[in-house]
């Protein structure tokens, strides 16, 4: 399960090399997104996360909000 | 694997940088003033009016030690009397707005509600600056004419 973490967290882990993942549509991850986040929509990202993530980096992945 | 749970919403109203198309826009955080004066709940009216007009403004926002929105002193509420207290002679509750609402928004919602200055803040009630009406309303006709060019000439 991943672990839940906060802003600061997510700040922290992104300046130590971590890699940040949008799983929104790509309409929205076009309008706005975190600095440096690539885009996995849910319904893709367990095809896509084999091939485009580095393993020996952390990954947070993010959506709108906690609902 | 982590999962920040709070998400782009949480990102977007705590102010931070994005990326994206609507980076490229200007939102109520960017055109907010940052640097509108601010005044302690226990303060006395009088103290805070002579310091706000020195400082060239007829607005003060009421804040915490930790910069969390109490309320609004807008040229009314500074005009009463000097020895209130500032509990007492504030506006307390505005209604703020988060960083990240676009400015074509806000100009539309402000001069609907004939608002003329509404505090923009993190999602947990900090003070990120004070958006002016005008300054609103000045934004949203530069980004239209940015976009769909200016429809001032006659013919």
């Amino acid at each position: 399960m991943p672990q839940p973490i906060d802003r600061d967290e997510v700040r922290r882990l992104v300046d130590g090399g971590a890699q940040l993942v949008e799983v929104l549509p790509a309409n929205e991850y076009e309008e706005d997104h975190l600095p440096g986040a690539i885009n996995m929509p849910l319904r893709k990202l367990e095809e896509e996360a084999r091939t485009a993530l580095d393993r020996s980096r952390p990954i947070v992945v993010y959506c709108w909000d906690s609902a | 694997m982590y999962d920040y749970e709070d998400g782009k919403l949480d990102w977007l109203a705590a102010g931070l940088p994005s990326e994206g198309t609507n980076a490229e826009r200007p939102r109520a955080g960017d055109v907010a003033r940052k640097d509108v004066p601010t005044c302690l709940l226990d303060e006395r009216l009088g103290d805070v009016r002579d310091r706000v007009r020195e400082a060239g403004w007829d607005a003060c926002v009421v804040v915490n030690e930790e910069r969390v929105v109490f309320g609004l002193l807008r040229s009314q509420e500074l005009e009463a009397n000097p020895d209130l207290g500032i509990e007492g002679a504030m506006r307390p509750g505005p209604s703020t707005f988060r960083p990240f609402v676009s400015i074509e928004e806000m100009a539309a919602f402000m001069i609907e509600h004939d608002l003329d200055s509404s505090p923009i803040t993190t999602s947990d009630g900090r003070l990120v600056g004070l958006l002016r009406r005008q300054d609103a309303a000045k934004a949203a006709l530069e980004l239209h004419e940015k976009e769909h060019g200016s429809h001032g000439g006659r013919t």
